[in-house]
């Protein structure tokens, strides 16, 4: 129910309400040093995070303690959404917190968008290793926006995405 | 206040009924049986799910069975659907990168 697991890849993904979170759960064949550098370094970065065909461009990356990351979402029509996300904390190579919102090219956030917690934590497996992605609101009522919005992916992707996607997955 | 898809599934009581329910259809007093908590309130949880239409009544002979509602379930799974595909589809790129990266080491 909550513990949605897909077939494919195993990205489990749980939610809950009460405690205003999403958590997002992945397993990947490849030691935490390499997946930690993926996470954290602007090159890497913008070669994975954007969801196909959207890209991702990063322009700047400050990633320690009170540094940001200022990234552009470029869709193939050329639609841009830019983000933020402030570096809270860091533990280097085990977990980092970070506040994430949408905002301006010169990253003056959008209030008009919830802001997201995240927490981010990396760990060693017999196969590799394994990334939680907490994701928390502030209140109901923002999670409810995000629900109400389709979250990222409605902001980001287009609805046209969705409906294919949608029907992809059955 | 509102009652919903995602209020019935916010409390970790109401969601191990649902994955009983998911089995199969079954009475108050068995789900109770399920739980460490009194019948009254596993009673109350039932309800609430009940108000949020995630599961139906069905009165068989002189017993009222519970059993989920799929329909109203998958409401939950349209919202998650775009999320979890953003998800998936950023960390099938990340597969390809990080195969990249590996290759490049050795």
């Amino acid at each position: 129910m909550t513990n949605l697991t897909a077939a494919k890849n195993e990205t489990r993904i749980t939610r809950d309400l009460v405690g205003k979170k999403l958590t997002v759960i992945r397993e990947f064949r490849a030691p935490v040093a390499l997946v930690w550098k993926s996470w954290t370094e602007s090159a890497l970065l913008d070669k994975w995070w954007a969801p196909r065909p959207w890209r991702a461009e990063t322009k700047t990356l400050d990633f320690r303690e009170g540094g940001m990351w200022l990234y552009a979402m470029i869709g193939p029509d050329g639609t841009t959404a830019w983000c933020r996300v402030d570096f809270k904390t860091i533990v280097p190579g085990k977990s980092f917190t970070a506040e994430n919102g949408f905002c301006d090219e010169d990253g003056n956030i959008n209030s008009s968008f919830p802001r997201m917690r995240w927490f981010v934590e990396f760990k060693p497996t017999a196969t590799g290793s394994e990334v939680d992605v907490l994701i928390g609101f502030d209140d109901e009522a923002d999670m409810q926006k995000i629900i109400d919005m389709g979250f990222e992916t409605g902001f980001t992707m287009g609805l046209g995405n969705l409906d294919e996607l949608l029907a992809q997955q059955g | 206040m509102r009652r919903d898809i995602f209020h019935a599934i916010a409390d970790p009581t109401r969601r191990a009924i649902l994955t009983l329910l998911a089995a199969k259809a079954m009475t108050p007093n068995a789900l109770a049986e399920h739980f460490s908590s009194t019948r009254q309130a596993v009673s109350k949880h039932i309800q609430m799910l009940a108000e949020c239409e995630v599961v139906k009544q069905e009165l068989i002979g002189r017993e009222i069975y519970y059993h989920i509602n799929s329909k109203k379930m998958k409401e939950a799974d349209k919202w998650l659907g775009p999320f979890r595909a953003l998800w998936e589809n950023r960390y099938d790129n990340l597969d390809e990168l990080l195969n990249d990266l590996k290759k490049k080491k050795s």
